[in-house]
């Protein structure tokens, strides 16, 4: 039986990417708090980690036909979406930045979650691998 | 995995917003600059923000932002800075070194209170930014204790 890291992980692997892909939009609204016209985006983590489990566990549209299209390819990207303004500025900007703010907080938080369980899943290899 | 686009995102918001501190500080510093004529007379100036689009960086990448309009972003850039066309202040002071014929003085169109309001609005936002950094750094330095005991 071979071991390999993509069974072993799991979905933690694929949740850390995408927090740290959502970090990247969020502190993209951040920057552009005061540019005029910009529009706030989110990733849909929900979609983005249906996708992941899609490949994690193997349950995929079999393609037999060379015109058939992989909708759920490992890596490919949740969706980026807009967000629905409370009270956008008269520029056009939909930039809520203490909102964005403490989901940029609590983003970074769920990255730490996930990055302990995929930490506890190396220290339990090693440990295997140990024989302790 | 793409942390190191959040330090260019986040430096990019720094240096705009320093860029508008600047104008600001300018613009205070010459609240009561006086000219003789309304062509050379100060103007108060405000840059003009825009958003990078991740297209626009390398445009043959694939995946995450292949079109212009659905890419995440990659900051911000200041695209100019414009001067105020607010009316110019004139004020009759014969005596001024600066008057014209007629006696009259041009001060700039500084608002300065506009400015003061300006300024705090662009100090929090660069300080957003640093925060932005922060944790981006924190996550990155998280990332290199992995597998570690």
């Amino acid at each position: 039986m071979a071991i390999t890291f993509d069974k072993a992980l799991g979905i933690h692997e694929h949740a850390l990417q995408a927090r740290v892909q959502r970090a990247e939009v969020l502190a993209n609204n951040l920057a552009n708090a005061d540019t005029p016209g910009y529009k706030a985006r989110d990733i849909d983590f929900r979609a983005m980690m249906q996708k992941a489990q899609e490949s994690v566990s193997g349950l995929q549209m079999a393609t037999t036909h060379h015109g058939h299209m992989d909708t759920s390819s490992p890596g490919s990207d949740g969706e980026l979406l807009y967000r629905n303004p409370h009270q956008p500025s008269i520029d056009g900007n939909t930039v809520d930045a203490q909102e964005e703010q403490s989901r940029f907080m609590r983003n970074a938080m769920d990255y730490q979650a996930s990055f302990q369980f995929l930490s506890s899943k190396f220290s339990g290899l090693t440990k295997a691998l140990k024989g302790e | 995995m793409s942390l190191g686009n959040i330090f260019d995102i986040a430096g990019s918001g720094m240096t705009a917003q320093s860029l508008r501190l600047n104008t600001t500080a300018s613009n205070i510093a010459n609240a009561e600059t006086a000219s003789s004529s309304t062509d050379n007379a100060y103007r108060a100036r405000k840059p003009v923000f825009a958003a990078i689009q991740q297209a626009m960086l390398n445009p043959d990448q694939q995946g995450f932002g292949t079109s212009l309009d659905e890419g995440p972003g990659a900051g911000v850039r200041v695209e100019g800075i414009v001067e105020s066309d607010a009316e110019l202040q004139m004020r009759y002071e014969p005596n001024h070194p600066a008057a014209n014929e007629d006696g009259y003085v041009f001060y700039s169109n500084v608002n300065v209170v506009e400015e003061m309001a300006d300024m705090m609005s662009s100090s929090r936002s660069f300080q957003m930014n640093v925060d932005v950094m922060n944790t981006a750094k924190s996550m990155m330095q998280r990332i290199l204790t992995l597998g570690q005991q």
